[in-house]
């Protein structure tokens, strides 16, 4: 679908078969590297909590949280994110070669990437071609145990600040410096809108 | 609602694998940021315990939904499905059930790697810290909702120096079912 100055560049004939192989040689590479394999629900629990915890250290003796509070959680999430997606862009692109440019690393990012972390590749990327990009994905695996549709629709940031310093982190190690927000009408699906920073 | 966590646990089963990292650099990000955020190790130790109890409190939900196992008749069977049901399903890692005291109601579970340190280093100033303390939260949460009050702890860690990673869980007391209003 193309509309003036945005693209959609996503070829969904050939996601499955890249899945397929992604899965393969990353359950591969685990099983070399150590025995045990952490379940995926593990994740989902730890960050929940981890949630909950920056939350309620932030609160602690006030009644009510303001912006600057929040403000302060979301950043606090975001940083930690941020490490987490460098250590994981780390290990997934050891043995791959350079990227050709800006786009080919946001493709990377779009199915290599997100197959590893999100468990699925991005739906749909947009971009301006001239540094901002659109990643929507509608089922995003952080949001599926919060609702399905409209409910907590308020509670969505929260659960979103991580991924987006995970995006960030990982673009980061890749070369290209960004600020990544997220964005959600209806859960699950979200959209991440990076936009590089140019020097 | 029901079909659509089956569907996310169907998926989870395939594709579980590639997951593992992004739990145990989370894992290695909470730690850090503890670090930061408390004076001293003990205190780090404490918080870690405290989110990992409130993970199992939740964590056994799914496990129960997942294993279908039974009630346990015995501190020995909790025991075995501690170690070859619920370590081999959340971590894929299987320890071994060692050093029970002559009252039955204490034993080890022996861990001969432990997949949350995986490419962790203590730094020099954090000697108390016991880095994996999550895990003992967890096991001490979820054992409570199935009405057993248990100690866990740290007896062995890697990262300090020892061989194998040994926790310790001791049996303290039956938690009695709360009774409906009406019957005080």
């Amino acid at each position: 679908m193309t509309t003036g100055e945005e693209t959609c560049v996503m070829c969904h004939l050939c996601k499955l078969a890249d899945m397929q192989e992604n899965l393969r040689s990353d359950w591969g590479d685990l099983r070399r590297r150590h025995g045990g394999m952490a379940d995926e629900s593990l994740f989902d629990f730890l960050h929940m909590e981890i949630v909950s915890h920056i939350y309620k250290e932030q609160q602690s003796g006030k009644e009510e949280m303001d912006n600057k509070d929040r403000a302060v959680c979301v950043s606090v999430l975001e940083s930690m994110g941020f490490r987490v997606g460098q250590g994981l862009i780390e290990r997934l692109t050891r043995d791959s070669p350079s990227f050709k440019d800006e786009l080919d690393v946001m493709k990377f990012v779009c199915k290599d990437f997100w197959t590893k972390v999100f468990r699925r590749q991005v739906d749909n990327l947009r971009t301006n071609h001239q540094g901002t990009y659109v990643l929507q994905d509608n089922t995003f695996s952080l949001l599926t145990q919060l609702s399905n549709g409209k409910q907590y629709l308020d509670q969505a940031p929260k659960y979103l600040a991580f991924s987006c310093g995970i995006v960030r982190g990982a673009l980061s190690n890749l070369g290209l410096d960004s600020v990544v927000t997220a964005e959600v009408s209806v859960m699950p699906s979200c959209k991440f809108q990076v936009v590089v920073q140019k020097l | 609602m029901q079909s659509r966590n089956e569907w996310r646990r169907m998926k989870g089963r395939r594709e579980g694998a590639s997951n593992s990292e992004l739990f145990t650099l989370t894992y290695g990000a909470l730690v850090t940021q503890l670090c930061k955020d408390y004076e001293n190790d003990e205190e780090v130790n404490k918080q870690l315990d405290k989110m990992g109890y409130n993970i199992g409190v939740r964590l056994i939900e799914d496990f129960l939904a997942r294993s279908s196992i039974g009630r346990c008749q015995d501190f020995r069977e909790t025991a075995d499905v501690i170690a070859k049901v619920a370590f081999k399903m959340y971590l894929g890692i299987t320890p071994s059930v060692t050093n029970w005291s002559p009252a039955g109601d204490e034993f080890s579970l022996i861990l001969e790697n432990n997949p949350l340190v995986d490419f962790v280093e203590l730094p020099d100033n954090h000697s108390t810290l016991v880095y994996s303390s999550l895990l003992c939260g967890v096991l001490r949460g979820a054992l409570e909702m199935v009405q057993m009050a248990v100690d866990v702890r740290f007896a062995q860690d890697t990262l300090r120096g020892d061989s194998v990673t040994e926790i310790r869980m001791k049996f303290i007391k039956r938690i009695e079912e709360n009774l409906p209003a009406g019957d005080e």
